[in-house]
């Protein structure tokens, strides 16, 4: 009886669920892997020449971040620090906020959690899909983020992309122009694959400052999860030997 | 020199002095728990498990956190950060409190199944009732403090309901407050409650519940009274000390839950967004307002009766009063139930149909309270809000027509 009322309300559900709309342009996955130290490294490498000038990470230390990706503090010294920052400094950028925010219109923000924050996806469909768009202010649209503030600081790598609109017609006849794909019309200096990988280094790297601990946090976990599946044992042991002489 | 328990040697110079044995007797080894516990009866001391969790981890917690809205997030993430094994803290905690719920609730649930807020467990119920009221505020101020767009904007929503209240209201909320709009003033009061001041009440309320239980002994699924009949010594028939037998059972109970805990804390801490939204991973901003505000998923059920209410003679505060109604109203149970059975073992089907209809809405509401409105939505709600209170309605009214079946002299073994 229970399983069977429960059974109907589950299934009336799907119908609450469906109703959300407002479906913006579909996120495509981003296949990280945090495991992969040299796109990490290479990610770095792209968030302090294109982004840092603009974004800072302002919880993330620069040695914490050599140590977790493979790099020598001299390394990180010599390539990644434009700053004048010292190594066990947060990585902060010189943009004055006041400033910024005239230039763009918002400050800025800080991506030290963004990829919290948004998702792995959501920066990944962003970060491809600026577009031609004559009536933005920087001439370039998102379609991740409509109307986003920030220019296309990636162009050179990925060249400028015009949007391909498919039109659907609803049955009143009127017309619907809906964002289908983009046509490339000025290459960059990497090809679209170069460049595509070139973004999932980048989240990659995002997604790692996000939370620094994530992997080791996992290895621990594979221990203390064995070391509790033991304890169920034993406690189990000790309760049936307790419980032998209760009738 | 000899004192009333008998003991000896230290052990005895203490119990002279204070009722150290005596305690353990009437509390542990000489505590009679009923011998037919079943799964429902872990969640009691797994709740208090997870109450030391909390404290422990919020000692720690506030080691290096900074109640101020120029610090706070930035010290949350000093803490994921910087702070050895800060991270594995703040998630015991963050995870905590969501356990903590549920742990919470499922023994709510059991109580509502074997009758166990009945006479002469009213008192027991009551104070249990007032612990989930008072964790409730607990959470809600604890929810403030890492000062993200959601601790933020939740708790903008939540205090602006007072302002609904008509004539006091504004005042109220900014009394609340301390400023016109969620500030420092108003952290830094969240902190003193959330690490003082509500600790204290709910540690004395725990206590109080302990108390109560242990003074007219535990319920059990059959709902029958084990201190009726007793063997010669007058120790109850179906009883069994709770130590050792009940302790040794609680560490298997909590060995189980751990691992559970020990999974979402190291392998998804955010629950898919359900027990660390990701907007708060956006620190707090007062002049950007999230497209869709969603209370932590504990809160929902109530956050999906607050909406579902609509406005009515030009005023708002019907949705509070129905989402504070629901709660007020569970202190009311042991009186609404009128049957004289308490388990639902031989309780009657329409208790049963009752009780299911009580429970899906109340899972549908917490389900909908996450989601942001649409008109069908807000119809199930207002349905579902409907269900809630209905089977407060209707319990009193059901052993008129309510078959039970008899309830046995001993309890059973299933």
């Amino acid at each position: 009886m229970k399983k069977i009322i429960v059974a109907l309300v589950f299934m009336a559900l799907p119908g609450l669920t469906v109703a959300s709309g407002g479906e913006g342009f579909p996120l495509e996955k981003a296949p990280i892997d945090l495991h992969n130290k040299a796109s990490l490294q290479k990610g770095a490498k792209l968030f302090v020449n294109y982004c840092m000038g603009c974004h800072s990470l302002e919880h993330q230390r620069y040695n914490r971040m050599a140590r977790d990706i493979g790099l020598t503090d001299e390394q990180v010294k010599a390539n990644l620090i434009f700053t004048g920052a010292k190594i066990g400094d947060t990585m902060k950028n010189a943009m004055p906020k006041a400033e910024a925010k005239q230039w763009f219109g918002v400050v800025p923000p800080d991506l030290t959690l963004i990829a919290r924050s948004r998702g792995v996806d959501y920066l990944y469909t962003y970060l491809l899909t600026f577009y031609q768009d004559a009536t933005r202010p920087f001439g370039v649209n998102n379609a991740a983020f409509p109307n986003a503030g920030m220019p296309h600081v990636l162009w050179q790598l990925q060249g400028m992309q015009k949007p391909v609109y498919a039109v659907h017609k609803d049955a009143a006849g009127h017309e619907t122009k809906v964002l289908k794909e983009f046509e490339l019309v000025q290459p960059g200096s990497m090809s679209p694959p170069e460049f595509k990988q070139a973004m999932v280094d980048l989240v990659n790297f995002l997604a790692y400052v996000g939370e620094p601990i994530q992997l080791e946090r996992q290895r621990i976990g594979i221990w203390v999860l064995l070391f509790l599946g033991l304890l169920c044992v034993v406690f189990y042991l000790l309760k049936k030997e307790y419980w032998k002489d209760v009738h | 020199m000899a004192n009333t328990q008998g003991t000896t040697g230290l052990l005895g110079w203490i119990d002279e002095r204070f009722p150290l044995t005596k305690m353990m007797r009437e509390h542990l080894t000489e505590y009679y728990a009923p011998k037919n516990f079943n799964f429902w009866y872990f969640f009691g001391s797994l709740a208090l498990l997870v109450l030391v969790n909390q404290i422990l981890t919020g000692i720690w917690l506030t080691m290096s956190y900074k109640p101020s809205a120029a610090d706070a997030f930035a010290s949350v993430e000093y803490i994921m950060r910087d702070v050895d094994w800060g991270w594995l803290i703040r998630y015991m905690h963050s995870t905590g409190a969501s356990a903590f719920f549920i742990m919470v609730y499922l023994h709510m649930y059991r109580a509502l199944i074997y009758g166990s807020y009945k006479k002469p467990r009213e008192l027991i119920w009551i104070f249990g009732v007032l612990i989930f009221l008072c964790l409730m505020a607990e959470a809600f101020m604890g929810y403030l403090l890492p000062w993200g767009q959601m601790s933020y904007w939740g708790a903008q929503v939540i205090i602006n309901l007072f302002s609904a209240i008509p004539g006091i209201g504004p005042d109220l909320s900014v009394w609340i407050r301390g400023d016109y709009v969620i500030s420092d003033a108003t952290l830094n009061r969240f902190f003193a409650l959330h690490v003082i001041a509500l600790p204290l009440v709910l540690l004395g309320l725990v206590v109080a519940h302990i108390m109560a239980l242990h003074e007219v002994g535990s319920n059990n699924p059959d709902g029958v009274e084990i201190k009726k009949l007793k063997d010669e010594k007058g120790r109850p028939l179906d009883g069994i000390p709770f130590h050792p037998y009940y302790t040794v059972k609680d560490l298997v109970g909590v060995a189980v839950f751990l691992v559970f805990f020990a999974a979402v804390i190291f392998f998804m801490p955010e629950m898919g967004g359900y027990f660390l939204e990701h907007p708060n991973f956006d620190p707090a901003d007062s002049l950007k307002t999230p497209p869709h505000i969603a209370p932590v998923w504990y809160f929902t059920p109530f956050y999906a009766m607050l909406r579902a209410v609509p406005s009515f003679a030009g005023t708002q505060v019907w949705g509070v009063l129905v989402m504070f109604a629901a709660i007020i109203v569970l202190f009311f149970l042991p009186w609404l139930d009128r049957s004289p059975v308490k388990s639902i073992r031989y309780r009657g089907l329409s208790f049963k149909l009752a009780l299911v209809a009580f429970v899906v809405s109340f899972l549908i509401l917490g389900y909908l309270g996450a989601l942001p409105t649409t008109p069908a939505r807000t119809s199930v709600a207002q349905i579902c809000t409907i269900l809630y209170f209905a089977f407060f309605a209707v319990l009193p009214i059901l052993p008129a027509f309510e078959k039970t079946r008899p309830v046995p002299e001993r309890v059973t073994e299933k």
